[in-house]
């Protein structure tokens, strides 16, 4: 019992740093051994996020994450569903090789993403910034796994009344997966938000940066603005620390999940 | 309102789950309007039959046909089927509203004869009171009439049944048999049960359909299949408590003889079985009064009485005899026996088995001759 309280201080205080430090001002984040603010600068919080158009950010931040959200559902649940029940050459096969997508780091195949969105004309865009991401491969497995654990005579039952695989999919499967389903949009909103490297990439102008790349740039304008860069942290981070408190059973379930991982 | 019924012919049908054979070459007609049983026990390849019917499955080798044509190429919701599964398989997410009607929905029925269908159904099996209810807030027998209501709301040629009562306390279970033989005579459609529950293939089959290993063994009315098994799988099948056997063997005079009894003239068989019915036993205190019967003839072998089992209606004696058999004996309700008694048992010869070593039934064991060895 102790040791949980332990790691759920040593989870947390990354979390509780953060949060004293937005509240305190740029010298005294310095102060040998300053760990608590000594007069909190609440102001800190409307100056940081009026320094850029965080307002923008956030709206970008939310159509990214919001598309590549409904992209994956869309994607995966389709996906997933065609590999756990349809019969079709060489399904397993494909299945293997979409699983071996997983085992290549990210950040390889990112030059050749830009490359492609550049050539394609789609840099500084929206459909540059969510293009890549509208399928995920952990998000089919995940579904596929889902699928092919709901009983194989509730689609027996709706073939002998007449429906087809879509019909299934539509009527049977997938309102059958709304578990798997909530627990890929949570993970997949996380996963797009939180999204750095890709967004800075893809982005240049002002008006496209996502809310992760305006708190980076406080370094470079502002030469390091550590309360400024924790007060934007603190306000991204909310929308996440929200969702987990309203759907922290599909988290649980997602981690189980990314055990398989 | 109901459709003409359909009659489902199996001609060789094969199919094959990696090295296993579960259906091997079953040649089978369903007369149309008839209530047909397949029982057998469980991997005999009934369900998979069942479901090659359905078009669930594709067969390996052979034809199925529904009524007039053949099914090779028909989606299952083309065939005129209508299926109800051993779990229900009714959808979790609907209610039972939705669950009875999602078959017409998904032919494209309009509201309104979706609705009328659906009441109509759900008043005839007393369901009108759960149509907003979702399958989890449902009782084993009712989620079992939503199953059947889901297959009747399709007005199909053809019921097919897998082991819908399975699931059900033996109370419910009953009573849904009564209810599914009513339908039957209501409905007047060709209806396929699926069972590995003897007793509820004789009492709901007009014919039945004993299975083993993928084989159809015999096919029949239950009088048949229970009074003149065509092989010793068939007798020990179908009876509860299954036939008693007695293994024989020809002796140097080319007699089949085993136990107490040596049977009269030569026999072509090395080796044979003898199956009697335990009803056709009949037991009596003592080992040299003549048990009641109707012919008065000394009994046939003595045996100790090794435990008594009373059903209330008819008692099951479990003797340690013939031989090295122990065999039951079935009888009624008043006669006086325990454990440890010797009683002296008759046979009814004339509903006697005899079986080749090949398990095929040769006909009935003639009247033992000869004094039995002391």
């Amino acid at each position: 019992m102790s040791l949980l309280v332990v790691a759920c201080l040593v989870m947390a205080a990354p979390f509780g740093w953060m949060a004293a430090t937005s509240l305190m001002g740029q010298l005294e984040v310095f102060g040998p051994g300053q760990l608590l603010p000594e007069s909190p600068l609440w102001s800190n919080y409307p100056e940081a996020l009026t320094a850029q158009p965080f307002a923008r950010f956030f709206l970008n931040s939310l159509i990214f994450a919001a598309v590549v959200v409904a992209g994956q559902v869309a994607t995966a649940t389709t996906a997933g569903y065609a590999f756990a029940r349809c019969d079709f050459p060489g399904r397993d096969n494909l299945f293997l090789l979409f699983l071996a997508t997983m085992m290549v780091p990210a950040v390889i195949v990112l030059i050749p993403r830009f490359l492609m969105i550049e050539a394609l004309g789609w840099i500084d865009t929206y459909q540059g910034l969510v293009s890549t991401e509208l399928v995920s491969v952990w998000g089919i497995f995940l579904m596929r796994q889902y699928f092919r654990t709901l009983p194989r005579e509730l689609e027996d039952a709706a073939r002998v009344d007449g429906a087809g695989h879509w019909r299934i999919f539509r009527s049977v499967a997938l309102p059958l997966a709304k578990p798997a389903v909530a627990t890929l949009t949570l993970f997949a909103f996380i996963d797009a938000w939180k999204n750095f490297l890709w967004p800075l990439l893809v982005t240049r102008s002002m008006e496209m940066r996502v809310v992760e790349v305006g708190i980076a740039a406080f370094h470079s304008t502002y030469q390091i603005n550590w309360p400024f860069q924790m007060a934007a942290g603190v306000v991204a981070t909310l929308p996440i620390a929200l969702l987990f408190l309203l759907t922290q059973r599909y988290f649980v379930r997602g981690i189980q999940l990314e055990g398989i991982r | 309102m109901t459709r003409e019924p359909r009659a489902v012919t199996l001609r060789a049908v094969r199919k094959c789950f990696g090295d296993v054979t579960a259906v091997a070459d079953v040649t089978l007609e369903i007369h149309a309007g008839e209530l047909m049983v397949l029982v057998g026990p469980s991997g005999c390849g009934k369900s998979t039959l069942l479901r090659l019917i359905a078009g669930l499955e594709e067969p390996d080798g052979g034809e199925v046909w529904i009524g007039d044509h053949p099914v090779a190429d028909v989606e299952p919701r083309d065939r005129d089927v209508a299926m109800v599964f051993q779990s229900y398989a009714l959808y979790p997410h609907m209610t039972v509203a939705r669950n009875l009607g999602f078959g017409l929905s998904v032919r494209g029925a309009g509201r309104t004869e979706i609705e009328a269908r659906v009441g109509e159904v759900a008043a005839s099996l007393r369901l009108g009171e759960l149509l907003g209810r979702r399958p989890g807030q449902l009782s084993g027998g009712q989620q079992q009439r939503v199953a059947l209501g889901r297959a009747m709301v399709r007005d199909p040629g053809v019921f097919l049944f897998d082991e819908p009562l399975s699931n059900l306390d033996a109370a419910l279970r009953l009573q849904t048999r009564d209810e599914i033989a009513a339908l039957h005579r209501r409905l007047g459609t060709t209806m396929i049960f699926v069972t590995h529950d003897q007793v509820e293939a004789l009492s709901l089959g007009q014919r039945v359909a004993v299975m083993d290993r993928g084989r159809v063994q015999q096919v029949g009315t239950p009088h048949e299949v229970y009074r003149r098994p065509a092989n010793l799988f068939v007798a020990g099948f179908v009876g509860s408590p299954p036939i008693n056997r007695l293994a024989l063997t020809r002796d140097r005079r080319g007699r089949l003889a085993g136990g107490p009894f040596t049977f009269p003239g030569p026999s072509t068989h090395r080796e044979a079985t003898l199956g009697v019915r335990p009803e056709d036993l009949t037991a009596a205190p003592g080992s040299s009064a003549a048990p009641p019967g109707p012919v008065g003839a000394p009994p046939e072998f003595t045996a100790a009485v090794l435990r008594v089992e009373s059903l209330g209606s008819e008692q099951r004696v479990h003797l340690d005899g013939p031989g090295e058999a122990g065999w039951v004996a079935r009888a009624g309700p008043t006669l006086r026996v325990a454990a440890g008694m010797k009683v002296s048992v008759r046979v009814a010869w004339e509903r006697t088995h005899l079986f080749a070593p090949d398990g095929r039934r040769l006909g009935r064991a003639p009247r033992p001759g000869g004094a039995p060895p002391s």
